[in-house]
């Protein structure tokens, strides 16, 4: 007996886990790069919204073909996981089809498995024709010009070959049963595979054999590639759609972060009894506090949700193709957004491997660099984004934060909104009316 | 319209006579200083008037909510802002808010409470909807019987606080056609105005929003676009003007539908 072959697939399991693991691990320190934010209150609602969300996929079929292509694509890949277990206890002990005792509820298992991989393959045509054919607008958009949309390609090949690794395999291990080849006892249904199987007839079963064990090699090796794949891709959303949706904002979507910082200050403003010369205030360790920052200009000034919205994004575009500004031909793109700031997270993370562990200044920030403030001041804070993501992100977020930082560290507003404001501080209204005039309009 | 008198108190007024009003009404800078959005102020005054409300206005001594300077991204000035406000309002005890700005609405209502103002806060189509349903009010169909109209939804009622509904049963309650908009609730399109563009020229781009937003509407064939939003209206106005159909299609907003249809 050797054990060459358990061995080896033990190494290969073990080399791309490992390396997953690396990379999830990395993936979690730079999503630690952001601010602390709370959001572990509501546990109820969030599992809630996780279920529907991730789960159930409900904000997918808002766009119904999409979505339901979709979803088959998403029960496909879950469901015929579960056969990846078989494959892990097949390729470590050696057996072959495992749980084949399992009888009918096996057949039925399998068949399912490969009429959902019939799906699977037939849904992600349609994707690639959508996107390379048909070139639907959300798709051919500047955006993913280069390597987001090559990446887009890539998955959908992955995927297409996967599915065809598993009913090739399936196909040669129906015929190889029929023929009555050793250790390929009686196992399964095989709705769709059945239809390849006849190609085998006339070939040796030595070929087949390899056809077989080839097909089982390839496409256990091919799903350890593409889950390492992910942590390169736009495909992560597959993982991180789940978290994602569990710390989503849950307060209406109007409503608009206060700044403490600023609370504070501006109590002191109002307080009649305050010293305005007095010292700043010493925390513990009798070192005077540091203001914080306003607003953001780098990733490191957002919160871990937002930075976590940024490689959850699977760049799908149905936040640009609500957007009022990006409709009309201006510069702001949501989705744009969400990758500039995944792209910057990115290479402050690189900056951290290179220079052991601390962020070295590479005089680049997310604002300006990544994202202009042409961009920033076309939004209209609609809400359309963040109504339009099917995983909760929230991109608007990120904007009106680089916004906070531009003008209130950097007095960088457009001209007519400095007027805007100062007619606000002077007047309380936007535009120069006399405040003593407010109620003229009653006369009138 | 008649030229009844407006009966408009305010707090001032009310307290010094003893008295609190069952509701604040939070008029805003642009319904007390914009010429249009000023009909839509009266509009609605002429309603509560009729349906005896007892309600009253800060006048001189309210200012701007903030929510133009805090979308703006200036933190600072809007809680000035909101700081001053809720010294007024609790001054005066105010518990129930009232207001045809779905941005002062949205402000009041979500984020005066972390700078501790709570108050119950209801957008006017809200308000006229619970009249409705109390019998404090009727609607009539009258002048707008069978028009053909389209609802805007104002970003900040509908996607930000999720209030789709009470707009519309008041323009149904109009026995009017209501048609609905390719983009509508939830997937409404932004009328342009919002996070303080209304006061800044647009980037560049191919168009400008409130066009877009326009041809949408016009795609229904309206006679009336009604808005529920002063910023809306005034967009979609010169949306309206901008393709030239002023001629045979109004902007109004709901609570004006209502006034007019009573002739009040």
């Amino acid at each position: 007996m050797s054990y060459i072959d358990n061995i080896l697939f033990v190494l290969i399991l073990a080399a791309g886990f490992g390396f997953f693991a690396f990379n999830v691990k990395k993936l979690i320190r730079n999503i630690k790069l952001g601010r602390d934010i709370d959001r572990s209150d509501n546990p109820k609602e969030r599992w809630n919204n996780m279920a529907l969300i991730a789960l159930g996929q409900s904000k997918m079929v808002r766009r119904p073909v999409a979505g339901i292509l979709h979803i088959i694509v998403y029960v496909g890949f879950v469901i015929i996981n579960i056969e990846l277990l078989e494959i892990i206890i097949d390729g470590i002990f050696g057996t072959h089809r495992v749980f084949s005792f399992l009888g009918g509820a096996y057949s039925f298992l399998i068949g399912f498995f490969e009429i959902l991989a019939l799906g699977v393959i037939v849904s992600v045509v349609i994707f690639w024709i959508r996107r390379n054919i048909i070139k639907l607008w959300r798709f051919a958009h500047g955006d993913l010009k280069g390597w987001p949309h090559n990446d887009a390609n890539y998955i959908l090949y992955f995927e297409t070959v996967l599915m065809l690794l598993f009913l090739t395999m399936n196909a040669a291990d129906f015929h190889l049963q029929t023929v009555g080849a050793d250790h390929y006892t009686q196992a399964g249904a095989f709705p769709v595979s059945g239809f390849i199987a006849p190609l085998f007839d006339g070939m040796a079963e030595g070929t087949v054999i390899m056809i077989e064990r080839a097909t089982w090699w390839l496409h256990i090796i091919g799903i350890l590639i593409f889950m390492n794949y992910l942590y390169y891709s736009k495909h992560l959303h597959i993982l991180l759609a789940f978290p994602n949706t569990y710390y989503a904002n849950l307060k209406p979507k109007g409503q608009f972060e206060n700044l403490a910082s600023v609370t504070k200050e501006v109590e002191l403003m109002m307080d009649p009894n305050a010293d305005p010369f007095a010292a700043p205030p010493e925390n513990e360790a009798g070192e005077e506090e540091v203001p914080s920052k306003f607003g953001a200009s780098d990733v490191q000034d957002l919160n871990w949700v937002q930075l976590m919205n940024a490689y959850t994004c699977t760049e799908c575009g149905r936040c640009t193709s609500a957007c009022p500004a990006n409709l009309t031909g201006k510069k702001l793109s949501p989705r744009k957004i969400m990758m500039d700031t995944r792209d910057r997270m990115e290479e402050v993370g690189k900056n951290i491997d290179k220079n052991k562990g601390t962020f070295v200044d590479d005089g680049k920030s997310l604002l300006n660099d990544y994202i202009t403030q042409e961009e920033l001041w076309a939004c209209t804070t609609c809400n359309g984004c963040v109504e339009a993501c099917p995983v909760n992100i929230d991109p608007l977020s990120i904007i009106m934060d680089l916004r906070k930082f531009l003008v209130m560290e950097q007095s960088a507003a457009p001209m007519e909104l400095n007027n805007m404001m100062t007619n606000v501080e002077n007047n309380g209204a936007p535009w120069q009316y006399n405040q003593m005039d407010r109620l003229n309009w009653k006369d009138e | 319209m008649s030229q009844e008198e407006l009966k408009v108190p305010t707090m001032a007024e009310m307290m010094a006579q003893g008295q609190q009003p069952e509701v604040l009404f939070w008029v805003g800078c642009s319904g007390s200083f914009d010429d249009r959005a000023k009909k839509i102020t009266k509009a609605f005054v002429k309603i509560l008037n009729r349906a005896n409300v007892s309600f009253a206005v800060l006048g001189t001594e309210e200012g701007c909510t903030g929510d133009p300077a805090k979308r703006a991204g200036n933190e600072f000035l809007f809680q000035m802002q909101a700081m001053m406000n809720i010294q007024v309002l609790d001054g005066y005890e105010v518990k129930k808010i009232v207001t045809a700005c779905p941005h002062c609405f949205n402000t009041i209502k979500n984020e005066y409470p972390g700078l501790g103002g709570k108050y119950e806060v209801v957008h006017h189509t809200q308000f006229l909807k619970s009249l409705l349903e109390d019998g404090r009010l009727t609607i009539e169909g009258g002048q707008f019987k069978g028009k053909k109209i389209t609802f805007h939804d104002p970003c900040y009622l509908g996607r930000a606080n999720n209030v789709y509904e009470a707009p519309r049963e008041l323009i149904e309650k109009l026995d009017a056609a209501l048609v609905e908009m390719k983009r509508s609730k939830r997937n409404g399109l932004c009328c342009g105005a919002g996070g303080a563009q209304m006061f800044k020229e647009p980037e560049k781009g191919d168009k400008d929003v409130n066009v877009e937003r326009t041809e949408e509407a016009l795609e229904t064939q309206p006679e009336i676009i009604a808005a529920g939003c002063p910023f809306c209206n005034t967009m979609l106005t010169d949306g309206v003007k901008a393709k030239n159909r002023e001629a045979d299609v109004q902007v109004l907003d709901v609570a004006e539908l209502i006034a007019n249809a009573q002739d009040l």
